[in-house]
């Protein structure tokens, strides 16, 4: 026993008890935040469930977007930084079609037909766009050090971006009300808008035919083989690069679709709009714990649930005017919190050393 | 035998240069700051830092049109001056875009040019507080057509060459909160800034001047640039059921926070207001009908039917925002201060003292123009301020008040 003890003493260092008591430190000064507002009982319980739904909806399209980033760095272990814009394309891409069909009245006429034409092509642009993507930056750059498709995904987020802004303005574009996601409806009690509602169940219907796709498939199955070790996986006729295609694809498609939910529910599109959800899916990614899709849906749903609610839950409670403006600061705390007491994320795996 | 030809050309264009370097130029530059001198043949060069890209463009877009009506004016009305020396006048464009980092670098690029006499900019207040101060450093003047921060011309914060042909923020916040609690007769106002000079302090403004008059501010929150999803704070605002809702934002968040407000339940009877940094076309297509009856303060002068000719004329559509009378008015002063501080060499060169040039249009006095009749006072605020407040029905800005 003794020994043990002092096994587990020799490794640790003051570094690690430093971190670990900052991490302590931000978890009492959150619990005195949330103690004084329950304390302050401004909102009434219907606002807070209200909150808790903004959080999901939110969250719904950070997981969707999430995926895709843990997709290929479950496979490729690199972070796919263009992935924010890959998003944009499908949104707005989608927007022009939701212009023209609303235009001609068919938007509100056929409403579901018109959705699913607009997902459509959002999700064949993403899919163009990361393709294009895939084999001009990254595909040429495998065998390279790590770093270095780091760099080349900022550099083809940058180039996506103001590829776009060149095509269709810098202005903001209006989406169009789709009538029949006008308004609110209750489920079990819960007053929720109906874009909402439908932002969610398409969330939740899409990743369950993704894990469905990734569990049980043969191409699934390639997948999780190439993502194991390449090598081998290769060496059992498993074609790498299509597998990685296919990741990519799958990817693309996901944050293409998330594209045009985003749009529904803030009926806003422009050339910048990937880049914060990117880097806030990025953070969904890490804190579920990169590579792994659950995780991925997970951190989606924890960090746009954090968000709408931490504000006034903790922020509130610590006296902070204006807390809504904090937002951020509580998405990358639940990150800095995550990274300090579970650094590979709440339902990551610890990888072994060579694929470290 | 073609290199002999090159080597005459180049020796007499040395010759040529040389003797108009040194021949005639009489004028010695006494000014402290020292003079910028246009050769003949060259342009004034002006410049134009506003918001040129965004989502805010078209407030750069209205301001810009309005500074290049003022030069062709200006051209016009002055063609024997100009043309001794053969001289235009060129408007240098920088995108200072709506930000801190944008006014920066445009300032920046501008100071650079030691041939940039003055400048006409920026558009949004963020974006005029390192331009002025990087532009003033540079003995250059900036005189804003749309900046309305207080802190902009305040007395211990203003920069040393910066001028405004826009209403100072105090006036316009009054304006709101007398319309609020008077017009409206509202006694509970919550206001959402953006962290922009501009918004927080016109906010603060407005509700300080809603306190005095007998009003509550019930709640000042804050949202970032950027962020999409302004339901939890309307939540939270709603939480105290304000009769007033002011946001006096830009279009992107502006439109968000517009179409949210009438999906949280508690804000059904508020009334939403804005101010100037919404009054665009693009705000209404971003806002949609949501839009449809809320209220935005802004300048009164928008309307002068001579100018809104010429700015068809030249770019075939209406000025797309609030302050292009405003821009015009500003260029207009700094041209006429160039023309009056200006000495005109033998040869055609024009000398402006940079010096002289500031002063002279600290010093302008009951100037008219198309917003009013102008006068400078020391810290910079030029304005003959008067604020209208506009309703948004069936898509177009409608005065409502004061009444005639």
């Amino acid at each position: 026993m003794s020994e043990k003890i002092k096994y587990f003493l020799e490794r640790i260092s003051w570094v690690d008890i430093m971190v670990w008591l900052f991490g302590l430190a931000i978890l009492v000064i959150a619990v005195i935040g949330v103690i004084g507002s329950i304390h302050n009982a401004y909102y009434t319980k219907e606002q807070w469930m209200d909150f808790v739904v903004f959080g999901i909806s939110q969250g719904g399209v950070y997981a969707l977007i999430a995926l895709g980033y843990t997709l290929v760095y479950g496979i490729l272990f690199m972070i796919n930084f263009a992935h924010g814009d890959i998003f944009m394309a499908g949104a707005f891409t989608g927007y022009f079609l939701a212009a023209k069909l609303n235009q001609y009245g068919i938007y509100n006429s056929h409403p579901i037909i018109s959705l699913l034409l607009i997902m459509l092509l959002a999700m064949v642009t993403s899919v163009v766009v990361a393709l294009i993507t895939e084999r001009v930056a990254y595909r040429p750059l495998r065998k390279a050090p790590r770093l270095v498709p780091l760099i080349t995904a900022i550099g083809a987020s940058f180039t996506i971006e103001y590829t776009f802004r060149g095509l269709y303005g810098s202005g903001v574009e209006a989406y169009p009300d789709m009538k029949i996601f006008v308004g609110k409806t209750s489920v079990l009690g819960l007053r929720i808008l109906k874009v909402h509602l439908l932002v969610i169940i398409l969330s939740i219907l899409l990743m369950a035919a993704l894990y469905a796709y990734v569990q049980y498939t043969k191409a699934g199955k390639a997948m999780r083989a190439v993502a194991e070790d390449k090598d081998v996986a290769s060496l059992m006729g498993v074609d790498v690069d299509r597998v990685i295609v296919n990741t990519f694809i799958l990817g693309a498609a996901l944050a293409g679709i998330a594209g045009v939910l985003y749009a529904l529910i803030f009926k806003q599109v422009h050339f910048f709009m990937g880049f914060i959800p990117g880097i806030k899916a990025f953070t969904a990614a890490v804190v579920g714990g990169i590579g792994n899709v659950p995780g991925a849906m997970l951190g989606g749903f924890i960090l746009g649930i954090f968000e709408a609610l931490g504000p006034g839950l903790i922020l509130e409670g610590l006296g902070i005017p204006a807390s809504y403006q904090l937002k951020d600061v509580i998405a990358f705390t639940l990150l800095v919190l995550v990274l300090i007491f579970r650094p590979t994320g709440l339902m990551g795996e610890r990888l072994s050393e060579e694929k470290v | 035998m073609k290199k002999r030809w090159f080597i005459l050309i180049a020796v007499v264009l040395l010759v040529a240069v040389v003797l108009a370097a040194c021949g005639k130029s009489s004028y010695k530059c006494e000014d402290p700051y020292g003079c910028v001198n246009v050769a003949p043949g060259q342009p004034i060069k002006i410049g134009a830092a506003l918001v040129l890209s965004g989502p805010n463009e078209s407030l750069g877009v209205d301001s810009l049109g309005g500074v290049e009506i003022a030069v062709d004016d200006f051209t016009a009305a002055n063609k024997d001056w100009l043309a001794k020396g053969k001289h235009s006048i060129q408007v240098v464009k920088e995108d200072s875009q709506c930000s801190a980092e944008g006014g920066q670098t445009a300032a920046q690029k501008l100071a650079a040019d030691k041939s940039i006499v003055g400048v006409i900019g920026t558009n949004c207040s963020s974006a005029g507080e390192p331009a002025s101060k990087i532009l003033s450093d540079a003995h250059i003047p900036l005189i804003s057509p749309s900046n309305t921060a207080p802190s902009l011309t305040a007395p211990k914060t203003h920069a040393e060459c910066y001028l405004r042909t826009a209403h100072n923020d105090k006036v316009q916040g009054k304006a709101v909160a007398e319309f609020a609690y008077k017009v409206l007769g509202a006694k509970t106002m919550a206001t959402i800034h953006d962290g922009s000079p501009y918004a927080e302090q016109l906010q603060q403004v407005a509700c300080d001047v809603f306190k005095q008059l007998g009003g509550k501010c019930v709640a000042q929150e804050a949202i970032n640039v950027g962020d999409t999803d302004m339901r939890p704070v309307l939540t939270k605002i709603a939480a105290s059921k304000p009769d007033v809702l002011y946001y006096p934002i830009f279009i992107q968040e502006g439109a968000l926070i517009t179409q949210q407000a009438k999906e949280v339940p508690g804000l059904e009877n508020t009334v939403l207001m804005g101010s100037d940094g919404m009054i665009s076309p693009d705000f209404i297509k971003a806002a949609g009908k949501a839009a449809e009856g809320m209220y935005l303060s802004g300048p009164a002068a928008v309307n002068n039917e001579e100018f809104n000719k010429k700015y068809e004329a030249k770019y075939g559509q209406e000025p797309p925002s609030a302050f292009h009378l405003h821009a015009y008015d500003a260029a207009t002063m700094l041209l006429n201060a160039i023309k009056k501080v200006a000495v005109v060499d033998k040869d055609g060169t024009i000398h402006i003292p940079r010096k002289a040039l500031c002063q002279a249009l600290f010093s302008t006095k009951n100037f008219k123009g198309l917003t009013g009749t102008l006068t400078c006072n020391q810290y910079g605020d030029c304005a003959d301020p008067k604020i209208n407040i506009n309703k948004i029905i069936n898509g177009k800005y409608v005065p409502v008040w004061p009444k005639k």
